[in-house]
């Protein structure tokens, strides 16, 4: 065995600097494959001198109807959501199980990605300062449509004979519109969910990522990675086999409880950051609402801000795309709507305040220097917005960053093993599979350059949208009802809070 | 009503010797014994979306796993000294836990042993039973 390393490390030496122009060749490859699935998805429509795509419009009209139709649920629910987290309500009969923090504590760290450093990046680069104000409105309309799909999880999970829990879009699509008298139509637009997620996941929930992870660990290094993605991109993809196909549950445990810590820890220097940039704060704001109003300098002005806005932010919270109704819906509870309360906190904490402070950093920066990143584009600027006040931060920054990208891969090769399993059954040999191809692309992301990247996995992650809001105009009058039912039972008092009276 | 002793057990040495200690004082004073272990648990830790999949499952073995591992063992071991008793497993903060079930049953003293857990345990968290005695509202005999 030893012998076998010691071969192997040698062939490593020897064939390492031949080797530097894998990643040119495959970026080769990648980019017109990318185009094609863009341009399918992204059908654009031009509006007002802006290009709309079609996807966003979709969502944009699908949060707004849910936030007025469940009567502003996002503001009004707020303060009860946060006490269902507190345990107020929670039945001491019910200790064991999965409680409402822990459903919400598992969702968001598979949300709380390497897009709340690095995709803010992109939306001010692309979509200026402009574009975090409209982050900010899809973040607080996504807490609607998050409460209305997480409800559903719950509502119309599957509780296993074996005693485990499947739940998530492609279960409440197939049962909700059976229960409607559509039972066809429901098998059709779950599966189509099914294969979306499934195919999905490799994007958003593992490409980027690795991608990102890379790019930071190689910024630290000061470009000494650089044509090294593949190397990066393998030992990446080792850890996460090794979890998912090793079953070396410890790794994803002990992330799993450093990834919080980790997220306070982001938030906490964020801030010390802003501060330090404090005559720069009162201009940073306000070219947030400017620009939101005006779009100057922006494609498509106020417009192109908007569409940027809430492209970057549905990708990072990840509302209207149904994968944390999967995680959700392994909760306790007899009320399928109190996980919809909790969820709505989902797209708060991950976008109204991580995604927020992140623009800040960035766009306090940019008032003090214009230039302060150069080129860098990502979470190399997040970074660089770091760097230009504490100089040693680049570094932790690449650990969290790492950590952050970690978790929400195994979050989502979890969710995309849901989508897989739907389809065809829990036999090993599918699920081995999967993961095996879970864990190339894993590879994949470090060696393919960002913009590529993102294009497919905005393309793959916006297609599962339509099945899934399509389904949820469907479902919302179930949802509504059993919101109505459940506040009028708090109000009369036969829902009784346990603790905090 | 017959007046009732806790005694919290965790399949420990130490916590054997609570248990003779209380088979000794619940017979002379004729009380009944509630039998009560506590499954470490928080509701506010972090888990993986896995874990989440089959903690309702997980839950009941690890309830049957206490039971038959280390309650029932010691329940026959009261029940063969005479006494009455009555078992309670639960998940929870296990001083917390105690001291509800305590209350719930109305017991009048509280049995534990001292040394339960591991040291470096105890050394981070503090032992149980020293958490008992600043905490619990009734009288706690820690048995050494």
């Amino acid at each position: 065995m030893k012998r076998l390393y010691l071969t192997l490390a040698v062939w490593l030496i020897f064939t390492l600097p031949a080797m530097a122009g894998i990643d040119e060749s495959i970026n080769a490859i990648t980019k017109p494959i990318a185009d094609i699935i863009v341009n399918f998805v992204f059908f654009k429509v031009p509006i007002f001198g802006a290009q709309l795509p079609l996807v966003v419009l979709w969502l944009v009209i699908g949060a707004v109807f849910f936030t007025i139709y469940m009567g502003f649920v996002n503001i009004r629910g707020f303060k009860h959501a946060i006490e269902l987290v507190r345990g107020d309500y929670a039945n001491p009969d019910d200790k064991g199980e999965v409680s409402h923090f822990q459903a919400l504590a598992t969702a968001v760290s598979g949300t709380v990605g390497i897009g709340n450093i690095g995709g803010v990046a992109v939306a001010v680069t692309v979509g200026g300062p402009g574009a975090t104000f409209w982050l900010i409105v899809a973040g607080f309309l996504g807490m609607s449509t998050k409460f209305v799909e997480c409800t559903l999880g719950v509502k119309y999970r599957t509780e296993n004979p074996d005693g485990s829990v499947s739940g998530g879009p492609m279960y409440y699509l197939s049962k909700g519109f059976a229960e409607r008298g559509m039972a066809g139509f429901g098998n059709v637009i779950g599966t189509f969910y099914a294969i979306g997620i499934f195919i999905g996941a490799l994007g958003i929930g593992n490409m980027f990522q690795s991608n990102q992870a890379y790019v930071q660990l190689n910024n630290v290094a000061g470009g000494s990675l650089d044509g090294f993605g593949w190397l990066v991109g393998l030992i990446m993809a080792a850890v996460v086999f090794s979890v998912i196909i090793g079953g070396i549950k410890s790794i994803a445990r002990v992330t799993e409880k450093i990834v919080p810590f980790m997220a306070v820890f982001y938030c906490v220097f964020a801030l010390i950051v802003i501060f330090m940039n404090f005559s720069s704060i009162p201009e940073a704001v306000g070219n947030i609402f400017t620009g939101a109003m005006t779009g100057e300098g922006v494609a498509g002005g106020a417009i192109g801000a908007l569409i940027i806005g809430f492209q970057r932010a549905v990708f990072s919270n990840e509302a209207g795309i149904g994968s944390a109704s999967i995680a959700h819906s392994a909760v306790r509870t007899n009320e399928p709507v109190t996980e919809g309360y909790v969820s709505l906190l989902e797209p708060f904490i991950d976008t109204i305040i991580i995604c927020t402070i992140t623009a800040l950093v960035i766009g306090t920066s940019q008032v003090a220097d214009p230039n302060f990143a150069g080129n860098a584009k990502g979470i190399a600027m997040t970074s660089a917005a770091f760097e230009r006040q504490l100089s040693w931060f680049p570094i932790p920054l690449a650990f969290a960053g790492v950590l952050f990208a970690f978790s929400t891969m195994i979050s989502w090769s979890y969710y995309g093993l849901k989508g897989w399993t739907y389809l065809f059954g829990e036999g090993d040999f599918g699920q081995t599979i999967y993961k095996l191809i879970f864990c190339a692309f894993v590879a994949l992301g470090c060696i393919v350059q960002l913009g590529p990247i993102l294009d497919i996995s905005d393309a793959l992650v916006f297609l599962i949208c339509v099945p899934n809001i399509l389904g949820l105009y469907f479902l919302a009058p179930i949802v509504k009802r059993e919101m109505e039912s459940y506040f009028g039972r708090i109000k009369s008092g036969e829902i009784k809070k346990y603790k905090n009276v | 009503m017959a007046h009732s002793f806790l005694l919290a057990v965790d399949g420990s040495e130490g916590s054997h010797k609570a248990v003779e200690f209380a088979i000794d004082q619940a017979k002379r004073s004729e009380a009944e014994i509630i039998l009560a272990y506590v499954i470490e648990w928080s509701p506010y830790a972090f888990n993986t979306p896995e874990e989440n999949e089959n903690r309702h499952k997980r839950r009941e073995e690890e309830l049957e796993q206490a039971k038959k591992v280390i309650v029932s063992p010691v329940a026959a071991e009261l029940r063969e000294a005479g006494l009455t008793v009555k078992t309670e497993v639960q998940h929870g903060n296990p001083g917390k836990t105690l001291i509800d079930i305590a209350k719930s049953n109305n017991v009048s003293q509280m049995f534990i042993g001292r040394h339960g857990e591991s040291g470096i345990k105890t050394l981070l968290f503090g032992s149980i039973a020293a958490n008992l005695i600043q905490s619990s509202p009734i009288p706690v005999t820690v048995v050494p």
